[in-house]
């Protein structure tokens, strides 16, 4: 399995100029999140809830600074209301997302709102693609920062669970 | 039922408080949080550096956060009510680490929430919000009560190396409602042509 996908994401974030990276942890963004607190050109900020990251980026946006979000399809949940903000103000915000409860899932807690995360995300106004191939994140990346930074859009990239190691708790 | 009206005697009121602060510097960048802080700030003059949510709810201070590492070398406030505050408690966290010297964020406490019958929230009786700011990692925190703190307060909240947080307790009261522009496509326009022209 090709695992340095998440270079071609941080290529796309560089191209995009983007200079606020907002987070909460998954293990399938782990290498791009490193490398991009270690970008002295990017101000990384960790979140405690992902619904943080879209008024963080509304008001970098305000300020004449792009940003980005990275997280976990569970994340998209907590995000709802705050996506209202980005949609009624017409805020661009591109978020890459990292599926859970798709695939090989071992946790069946994931399920639900990994199912349910496209629906979501277009029923809170994003336009949304899907990764499924290492060798296509790079041209989806730069998408969906186009879509956003170009067209004042919300956009969500939804890196399928295929694109990452099974996660097995030991078992 | 003290506690709820125990804020009704509070002597500041949260008009003349959004006053001071907001007409204190032009270029001051504002951002409110929904309902009556919205208000207040739009009471004080509506100008295009100001930003007030129309929802949202808890967003406030990370929007703060966001414009305030985009731009370093303005000083952004953020005021918002007791409800609003509450519902983002983690925002604090947030702002801590990042510790933006030019952020600055003000709670107007009423001990209520305003916009749905005044009902007590939780600082009536059991929560300390700066205590939480503090506790979270803000480096300086205090709570107004009286004019004289206010007096103390207001070149911190505008000046000093932030992040600053402080609660300032006002009169809980009903207001006139003194509603801003609703168009949200059009606050972001207006403020980022006024801002980054």
């Amino acid at each position: 399995m090709q695992l340095d996908w998440w270079k071609d994401i941080y290529t796309a974030l560089k191209a995009a100029d983007v200079r606020q990276v907002g987070y909460v942890p998954d293990a399938g963004h782990s290498a791009l999140i490193e490398a991009c607190l270690a970008d002295d050109d990017m101000r990384t900020v960790v979140l405690t809830t992902e619904e943080e990251g879209i008024s963080l980026l509304a008001g970098a946006w305000l300020g004449g600074q792009r940003g980005a979000l990275l997280m976990q399809s569970s994340g998209v949940g907590n995000c709802i209301n705050m996506m209202s903000l980005a949609a009624t103000c017409q805020f661009p915000v591109p978020i890459f997302v990292t599926m859970r409860g798709l695939w090989r899932e071992f946790n069946p807690w994931q399920k639900v709102m990994g199912q349910a995360t496209n629906a979501h995300l277009t029923m809170a106004g994003f336009s949304t693609l899907t990764a499924t191939m290492p060798e296509h994140v790079g041209a989806l990346a730069g998408e969906t920062l186009d879509t956003a930074y170009d067209g004042g859009q919300m956009s969500a990239l939804l890196l399928h669970q295929c694109l990452v190691p099974v996660k097995t708790f030991g078992k | 039922m003290t506690t709820q009206l125990r804020s009704t005697a509070y002597p500041l009121n949260r008009r003349d408080v959004a006053a001071r602060l907001v007409q204190s510097d032009p270029g001051l960048l504002v951002i409110a949080g929904l309902g009556s802080t919205a208000w207040d700030i739009t009471a004080a003059g509506d100008r295009d550096l100001n930003f007030p949510l129309w929802g949202a709810m808890g967003g406030a201070i990370t929007m703060g956060l966001g414009l305030a590492l985009a731009q370093p070398d303005r000083r952004v406030l953020v005021i918002t009510g007791d409800g609003e505050t509450l519902m983002g408690m983690g925002s604090f966290a947030t702002v801590a680490l990042q510790a933006p010297g030019n952020l600055s964020i003000c709670t107007f406490d009423n001990e209520h929430y305003g916009e749905t019958g005044m009902q007590v929230t939780h600082t009536s009786s059991a929560t300390d919000l700066a205590g939480v700011a503090a506790a979270c990692g803000i480096a300086v925190t205090g709570t107004v009560h009286t004019e004289a703190e206010l007096e103390t307060a207001l070149p911190v909240i505008l000046a000093a190396p932030g992040p600053v947080y402080h609660v300032i307790k006002v009169k809980a009261e009903k207001l006139d409602f003194v509603l801003p522009p609703k168009d949200g496509v059009h606050l972001k326009d207006r403020f980022r042509k006024a801002l980054l022209g």
